[in-house]
């Protein structure tokens, strides 16, 4: 197997809470990203899952280093990103592109589409000045675009057409992975569906890594080789898509799983669900011992003291239980 | 005689750029005890049907423009604000999609928990007090005496749609419209309420139109089920057959779009096109510009709801002629 990608080392992401108006002091820590090891290998679409709250954007801001990181590295192709000058951090990104959940706030609003594509050209000098409109024109038909609309405002769009503005815009680099951060989360269900099928032909055409983040279990199983299943900061269960969905292996997982509303009535009356428990836990009082014990049905006391590892519960799959072999 | 019978209503925006008939002629009736699912993308009118219903639409710029909806004997369209109030929170109430901005953050739950029981009904405070209680014990929130004294800010979502279902719920509603309820939930949390308005519900025996734009939700919870595309209901049906069976055009591409349903790594089936411009009149289908069974017929003639079975009814002329 080739070297992956790109290789993320126990990186830990920590926010400092603040109070006081004055005398401003730090009453405390928010792990948002805690000890996250993780290959992505070349070609691969990985799946992020989580409920809010437990990381996976701040991950994926890591990841692009925009957010500073507390410890651990993050390597892509071999290059140390969290170590980069913020000029080796603008070579590095030619290779690593982010598109965003919400294609009203991510465009400009005074940049015409023309402008928004043309940007990361011009400020990369990836083509000569009288080449950019064609590399343009190409970029906006790539994500079934018409030329036509090159003049237009991010206004005049819908909510699907502005998503394939956001998409065009990372592409226009030709990165190597992109980061997709909800993208298909403020869509409707058919609007939802053309832009899945445009990131999955994109990623098969262009020989894309994506990182693809959702709460939606259905959407990431459907366009990932891999998920990987979050929960307050750590990884808990990490395998290859299929796999994951059908036989969960974390409690946790498990639940997610159950917790997907089906759409054939029948087995839902036939399967009851599984429901958890209470509230996913704050970041800021994190439980001791396994993040999940208060919500998990499996619990015993050595769950409240032990913080289980990711470790290797069958080929391909690492799972982060202490009872992994006994559930 | 149904509980609720909704007749042609149609209400429409007026705007500097025209008018926007967001809904267009729908009638449906809901029986007692029955869950209606109200299903549709953004822009179809489904929101709208029920802010009407509740005497909700900002006028101007909404306008009812025709249209009953029976209750018990009272038009809510057309009946007089003080017999609206009476009915309005107490035989009628309404969960809205977004827990963290529908609730009053200057005021602590309690007060705003007991507040449709004192407007309602004759009872003391400590007597509407108690009952908070009880609901709020009802909705599931743990030490719920402590947590009457407390601000919305200190509930988290999922906390704060059950203080909302709580508050819908304490005057013991006859019909609950809940609009969304779960979307800006996690899929735990979700799967929480969800089980916990099935619950109450049997217990309320009420009524409940549920609105929302995923079907997987109401595939488990709802017993009929209406489809509605650009302000016009286009399938009705009982929930089975609707997920087993839709024949509508519309209905079916929904379903076919949805990836849990699709076979893996093969391309989702995506409909063509975008929604109508609602401010464009419309002599045809709405659905007919992304119809994959279009005719000329479906550009000159707009399609009534009309059964095709005994459960089912659907807006498509070339399923009316049997032709689909």
């Amino acid at each position: 197997m080739s070297s992956p990608i790109l290789q993320l080392n126990d990186v830990q992401t920590h926010f400092p809470v603040e109070s006081g108006f004055l005398f401003r002091h730090q009453t405390g820590t928010i792990k948002a990203v805690d000890g996250i090891t993780l290959h992505v290998q070349r070609g691969e679409v990985l799946g992020l899952v989580g409920e809010s709250g437990c990381g996976k954007s701040t991950l994926a801001r890591t990841i692009m280093q925009l957010v500073p990181t507390t410890a651990g590295t993050v390597l892509l192709e071999g290059r140390n990103l969290t170590a980069a000058s913020a000029a080796e951090l603008l070579v590095a990104r030619r290779d690593l592109q982010m598109i965003f959940q919400d294609p009203f706030a991510s465009l400009n609003p005074r940049l015409t589409v023309y402008a928004t594509l043309a940007e990361p050209l011009l400020v990369h000098r990836v083509v000569p000045p009288e080449q950019v409109r064609a590399r343009v024109v190409a970029l906006a038909e790539k994500v079934g675009l018409s030329s036509q609309v090159l003049g237009k405002y991010p206004h005049e769009f819908s909510g699907g057409q502005r998503q394939r503005i956001a998409i065009a815009r990372a592409l226009a680099l030709e990165p190597k992975v992109i980061i997709a951060d909800e993208p298909v989360s403020a869509l409707d269900v058919s609007i939802q569906a053309q832009i899945l099928n445009l990131l999955a032909q994109l990623c098969r055409e262009m020989n894309l890594t994506l990182i693809f983040i959702a709460h939606d279990l259905s959407v990431v199983k459907h366009i990932s080789d891999r998920i990987a299943v979050m929960y307050l900061g750590k990884i808990v269960e990490l395998g290859p898509a299929t796999d994951v969905m059908e036989r969960p292996r974390h409690p946790y997982t498990q639940a997610l799983v159950s917790a997907i509303p089906h759409l054939d009535p029948d087995l839902l009356r036939r399967s009851p669900r599984l429901v958890l428990a209470g509230d996913p836990p704050s970041p800021l009082h994190p439980p001791t011992g396994c993040a999940f014990h208060p919500r998990c049905p499996h619990v015993q006391p050595q769950c409240r003291t032990t913080t289980p590892p990711l470790q290797l519960a069958e080929p391909q799959r690492h799972v982060a239980c202490l009872r992994l072999n006994e559930i | 005689m149904p509980l609720l019978e909704v007749t042609d209503l149609r209400t429409s925006f007026h705007t500097r750029n025209g008018v926007y008939r967001a809904v267009d002629g729908v009638s449906f009736t809901l029986a007692k005890g029955e869950t209606l699912g109200l299903v549709g993308e953004s822009g179809s009118g489904k929101s709208v049907t029920c802010y009407s219903l509740m005497g909700l639409v900002p006028q101007p710029p909404g306008r009812i423009e025709s249209g009953t909806a029976m209750f018990d004997g009272t038009d809510l369209l057309h009946c007089s604000p003080a017999q609206a109030r009476a009915i309005r929170g107490k035989r009628l109430a309404m969960i809205f999609q977004d827990p963290m901005t529908s609730l009053n953050p200057y005021l602590r739950i309690a007060d705003q928990l007991i507040e449709p029981l004192l407007i309602h009904e004759k009872i003391s405070r400590p007597a509407a007090l108690a009952r908070g209680l009880a609901m709020l014990e009802a909705v599931g929130i743990n030490d719920a005496a402590q947590r009457l004294q407390a601000y919305p800010h200190e509930f988290s979502g999922g906390m704060r749609q059950r203080v909302m279902i709580a508050m819908a719920l304490i005057t013991r509603p006859e019909i609950l419209i809940a609009d969304e309820p779960t979307t800006a939930l996690d899929v735990t949390v979700q799967a929480q309420i969800l089980e916990l308005i099935k619950k109450l519900q049997q217990e309320f025996q009420m009524a409940v139109i549920f609105v929302t734009h995923d079907l997987g939700v109401v595939s488990g919870l709802c017993d009929r089920v209406q489809v509605m595309y650009a302000g016009r209901i286009v399938e009705t049906a009982d929930t089975r057959t609707l997920f087993r069976a839709p024949r509508h055009p519309y209905t079916q591409a929904l379903q076919r779009s949805i990836p849990s349903l699709q076979p893996k790594g093969r391309d989702l089936y995506t409909i063509p096109g975008l929604p109508p411009d609602l401010s464009k009149p419309n002599a045809g289908c709405a659905f007919a510009d992304r119809c994959a069974a279009v005719t000329d017929r479906c550009h000159a003639t707009a399609p009534g709801l009309l059964p095709v079975s005994a459960t089912q009814a659907t807006a498509c002329l070339r399923v009316q002629a049997q032709e689909i």
